[in-house]
């Protein structure tokens, strides 16, 4: 702001102060009681009463605080206040704060795997709150997802659920893509697929109806989904032998799902969060699907070897 | 048309208050979308119920205190039709989409025209009137009717000032920080003319007539006046605090908040006081009792803007359901309730009744609004501390405590309480539609006196 404007906010903002306390001075008598003699509309008159005295120095105290306040904070054009306080400096002086209180929170979690973080209470809502304001918006904030977004909580994993992968997943972020893959399809082997695959995982299935699909989906869906339709966690093509379903499931869901495509992006966060950040929210993502990872070391204990055993 | 406006905006506020706590009520229908409505519900309380309300009060009081006709009543029935076709324009484009995406100044050039072109004739309809008058003093409702309409003038021209693309879209003159604090100018004296001065206009006109007594302070009127006009124009940047817009500029328009506080509460002592030897009329006079009850709850408004403009306090409750509380302890408590006491003063007279068909209706009214008035703020005043408290929540590490979804479910129960506010208050508003339909039914005692120019 040039000089000129300073100066001209300056003077108007003290003419403002200087002219209420003018218009007080200049009205504050009066005759209790007496009427100005106006007469309006046959009955509206006025009384001439002096300006109720505490209402007159509420006025003139929030003038002086007014006043003082632009003598210590910026706000007369461009003198900065008595204090130098900015809202670029507060904020500065905050965020200093909170960067040497992290550091220091993370260095104490430096070193462990992200197993072990997992167990560890600290780094756990640590985890939990890097979710919630990062995560929770897609997956919820119980991380049971919606409609399009995988569930968290299961064992059931479209990119893979081991530390690396989870840690891959988040920082680069993922894409999956379903083609729509049914629109070169006769009606005949799309109706052989749509009788089938929703309901891979029931053996109450018609074994005709069974084996039909299953041919059929050797041919079409096999390459990405897997012969035993398991899925397969490099391109992120989803199990469709169990009964989860990312996108909705049932003849229409399915059909849908084989009609439109699907297509899904889970959003790189290595811009977003720091490296520690991206360990200890997968440590809270990893938490999820192992329970036994917390409350005594017993439990943590017996955790890593239900763990191990899964693993063979 | 006040009644039927306002019947029709506070409806639009109760559906969307509806649609807050069940989304699925929007039915996937565009149109119907909280987006889109919500911007048709301030519009239809504020343009249509008080734009209308203060219309006729103003084209009433200010005949009858210069004893002298209206200027140019063509111009005046203009305006008339002119405001109504501003808010069926209105009422079709929003729904539409077409925005100018400025709260309270949404609507777009072509309709930014018409309201200018009809604010215009306002003034010269009224401004002629005063200068055609025929007592020598200028009675102080029309000066707070007065600066409104300049005002509102000046506000609006300024801040709709676009450059069209086409019929139904335009970019604002302004950029950036300026876009923005041009557009707070506008929006925070847009409370203070339109929803202040000019009601303050209708209670100095309607308070004393109903009432019977003289105004308490002339001096007071005086003060509270110039001071009120003048400060006001200093407040809009406390609706910018923590932003973009400069330090200097934050620091200017809370202190002058905080100045405003005196300068609101004359009003409201002015009103008040003039009841004084009269206090019995509160007990007997149901209209007595929604003015007044309207100027507590304008002090009690007034008290917490200034409070919430402190930059500290503000941190807490900017963009929290409190500021929603706030707004409608205003527009429920002091504008709605002051021109509906207004409104049944002025129906019978503008008709040539000799009062409304059921004073007990006024009763049974005023209590629905009070205690509608009443749910309402209070569940939006609970609902803003606590979404302020979760948002500002942290960790040791400096990561939230709650994510955004957990503040929303929190608040899902304020939001029926506030429904069921909204609710009451709204069937009032049927008990008048009532009442009003009823007492113009009965045949008039007297020839009706100016029910050409007046339209309530």
């Amino acid at each position: 702001m040039s000089d000129f404007w300073s100066v001209y906010i300056i003077i108007i903002t003290f003419a403002m102060m200087i002219g209420c306390l003018w218009l007080l001075y200049a009205n504050a008598r009066g005759t209790p009681g007496e009427s100005t003699g106006h007469v309006w509309d046959d009955d509206l008159r006025e009384f001439n009463n002096p300006l109720p005295r505490w209402w007159l120095n509420l006025f003139v105290l929030t003038v002086i605080f007014g006043a003082g306040y632009l003598a210590f904070y910026p706000g007369l054009g461009n003198l900065a206040g008595r204090l130098g306080w900015t809202s670029t400096k507060q904020m500065q002086t905050r965020l200093d704060e909170l960067t040497a209180k992290r550091t220091a929170i993370y260095a104490s979690l430096a070193g462990k795997d992200i197993p072990a973080l997992a167990r560890d209470p600290s780094a756990q809502s640590l985890g939990r709150a890097v979710f919630l304001g990062n995560c929770a918006g897609c997956h919820g904030t119980d991380a049971r997802g919606a409609i399009g977004f995988p569930n968290l909580t299961d064992k059931d994993w479209l990119f893979g659920g081991e530390p690396e992968q989870l840690v891959e997943t988040i920082t680069h972020g993922r894409h999956g893509v379903m083609p729509p893959i049914g629109l070169g399809l006769t009606p005949e082997a799309r109706q052989a697929l749509v009788d089938f695959v929703p309901f891979w995982s029931d053996p109450k299935l018609d074994a005709a109806k069974r084996e039909a699909g299953q041919k059929q989906f050797a041919v079409t869906c096999a390459a990405c989904h897997g012969a035993e339709g398991k899925g397969n966690v490099a391109l992120g093509a989803p199990n469709l032998s169990d009964d989860v379903w990312l996108f909705r499931g049932g003849r229409e869901g399915v059909t849908e799902t084989i009609m439109k495509g699907r297509q899904s992006t889970m959003p790189a966060h290595e811009t977003i969060l720091s490296t520690d950040e991206i360990r200890v929210v997968a440590a809270y993502v990893y938490g999820l699907s192992h329970a036994t990872a917390a409350a005594t070391p017993e439990d943590a204990e017996n955790g890593e070897k239900a763990e191990k055993a899964e693993k063979q | 048309m006040t009644v039927v406006w306002g019947i029709v905006g506070m409806l639009v506020g109760v559906w969307i208050a509806a649609e807050l706590l069940w989304p699925q009520l929007n039915m996937d229908i565009p149109w119907l979308t909280y987006s889109r409505l919500r911007p048709l519900h301030t519009n239809a309380v504020i343009f249509a119920f008080g734009g209308s309300a203060l219309f006729a009060s103003s084209y009433w009081c200010v005949q009858r205190t210069s004893r002298a006709p209206l200027f140019l009543p063509w111009l005046a029935k203009f305006t008339f039709w002119g405001w109504n076709l501003v808010i069926v324009l209105a009422a079709i484009t929003l729904p539409l989409g077409i925005t100018q995406s400025k709260e309270y100044a949404e609507l777009e050039w072509p309709i930014d025209i018409l309201i200018a072109i009809v604010w215009v004739a306002y003034a010269v309809v009224f401004f002629g009137t005063i200068a055609k008058r025929t007592v020598s003093h200028i009675y102080v409702a029309n000066w707070f009717f007065g600066a409104f309409i300049l005002a509102v003038a000046l506000l609006h021209i300024v801040n709709s000032a676009a450059i069209p693309v086409s019929l139904w879209k335009s970019y604002s003159a302004y950029s950036g920080a300026t876009d923005a604090m041009v557009q707070w100018w506008y929006g925070h004296n847009a409370v203070g003319f339109f929803l202040t001065a000019g009601f303050l206009g209708m209670m100095y006109y309607f308070v004393p007539k109903q009432v019977g007594k003289p105004i308490y302070s002339y001096r007071l009127s005086i003060v509270h006046f110039w001071a009120l006009i003048a400060v006001y124009m200093w407040a809009g940047p406390h609706h910018l605090h923590y932003t973009a817009l400069p330090d200097w500029v934050q620091s200017l328009g809370m202190v002058f908040s905080l100045i405003l506080l005196a300068p609101s509460w004359g009003g409201m002592i002015n009103g008040m006081m003039t009841l004084s030897g009269a206090w019995h009329k509160l007990r007997d006079d149901p209209i007595v009792k929604f003015l007044i009850v309207s100027l507590s709850f304008y002090g009690m408004s007034t008290f917490e803007g200034p409070m919430m403009s402190i930059k500290t306090v503000n941190a807490l409750s900017h963009y929290t359901d409190w500021g929603i509380g706030h707004v409608h302890s205003g527009a429920l408590g002091w504008v709605a309730m002051i021109s509906i006491g207004s409104m049944y003063a002025l129906i019978p007279r503008a008709f040539g009744r000799p009062q409304m068909y059921s004073i007990p209706a006024i009763n049974l009214h005023f209590w629905l609004s009070t205690v509608g008035t009443v749910l309402y703020i209070t569940a939006m005043w609970s609902a803003g501390l606590m979404q302020g408290l979760m948002w500002r929540a942290t960790e040791a590490d400096g990561t939230l405590t709650y994510s955004f979804i957990e503040s929303l479910k929190a608040t899902h129960p304020f939001y029926a309480v506030r429904l069921a506010g909204g609710l009451v208050f709204f069937s009032g508003m049927l008990v008048m539609a009532w009442n009003v339909w009823r007492t113009l039914k009965t045949p008039s005692l007297q020839p009706m006196p100016n029910a050409a120019e007046v339209r309530a």
